[in-house]
């Protein structure tokens, strides 16, 4: 006998289940994360570069690094001042998810932690479907990447809460509209909050470094 | 390229929802796929041919309903879809809006045989 049975279930719940448990496990230590995704060479690497230095003194940071190959991401974040810096290759998969983020939590003593910062695989479509569990997920945009890329990734800028918008020293010399690229961002995602800044200059840092502060400040009660 | 872990996901609840009626045979699985929902049917199709060999939903056939993205102006309450290169609303230029439809990434049903 044929018949149809109704499932009605997220393909991906069992991913968001595991993002629920690593959640919970920074939630008992007190430990606010942060999922970095980004195209590649949007500059998620430079802003963590930038980012640890400035909070060194005020936080423990640990860094999950997610890249398909190598431990160079991780290298860097650790000579920039991370605590600890762990490499989680990802064996050809274009995105961290949940599994993947818990086996590299497990290399973490989170009693010793208060920020952890997870630099997922350079990609502007996968990482988007799979949660985590950090409590923010960040974009780093940049400029050279187009001003198009909201409209043509709209699942990544739906799916964050923040978005860094790097690289902006060279505004002058790409042609970038603005406008066009704020008003795609704003439909796609209103309540975003936006970060305009260049890890060379250094403009626009502080208030990325103070969003950062007053979250993990705001958690924390 | 993330369809292999989706496609293992559509296979692990499938199979899960088939043992609990007691199902022979899957012979359909019915997805809903917002257009904002990344997703390539063809390359779920084809992994799915690979992964469900020896599961009794083995040949099943995927149906991907695509959802088309319908935003709702909360300006001046007009509802449409934005093409590739525009967002805002065609009738006020309006960049508010409520997103009606467009996030779907679900299995609906399947169909078995008892």
């Amino acid at each position: 006998m044929s018949k149809k049975v109704p499932v009605v279930e997220k393909i991906l719940g069992a991913n968001e289940s595991l993002a629920e448990e690593n959640r919970a496990k920074l939630d008992e230590h007190g430990v606010f994360g942060i999922n970095l995704m980004a195209s590649p060479g949007a500059g998620k690497t430079s802003v963590i570069e930038q980012t640890l230095p400035k909070l060194a003194e005020r936080y423990r940071i640990a860094v999950i690094d997610g890249d398909i190959a190598t431990s160079i991401d991780a290298d860097r974040a650790a000579e920039a001042g991370a605590d600890i810096a762990v490499q989680v290759n990802t064996g050809g998969n274009c995105h961290l998810d949940a599994i993947m983020l818990k086996k590299g939590m497990e290399e973490i003593d989170f009693s010793k932690i208060d920020l952890l910062l997870v630099e997922n695989v350079g990609n502007l479509v996968c990482p988007a479907n799979f949660m985590l569990g950090t409590h923010k997920s960040v974009l780093v945009a940049s400029i050279p990447e187009g001003d198009d890329k909201p409209y043509k990734y709209p699942g990544m800028y739906r799916g964050v809460e923040a978005l860094v918008i790097n690289k902006i020293d060279l505004l002058p010399y790409i042609p970038f509209k603005m406008d066009y690229f704020r008003k795609g961002v704003e439909v796609l995602n209103a309540d975003l909050v936006t970060f305009p800044l260049s890890c060379i200059t250094q403009e626009g840092v502080d208030e990325w470094i103070n969003w950062i502060i007053e979250e993990v400040e705001k958690n924390k009660k | 390229m993330h369809e292999l872990p989706v496609t293992e996901s559509i296979l692990d609840i499938t199979l899960r929802h088939a043992k609990t009626h007691n199902a022979t045979k899957v012979t359909d699985i019915y997805l809903v796929i917002g257009d904002w929902s990344s997703i390539i049917d063809d390359s779920v199709q084809f992994h799915w041919d690979i992964l469900s060999d020896g599961t009794i939903a083995k040949g099943a056939n995927l149906h991907f309903e695509r959802i088309p993205v319908e935003l709702f102006c909360l300006d001046c309450s007009q509802t449409y879809t934005p093409t590739d290169r525009e967002l805002i609303c065609p009738k006020c230029d309006g960049v508010r809006v409520k997103v009606m439809k467009g996030d779907e990434f679900n299995i609906d049903s399947i169909e078995i045989e008892t």
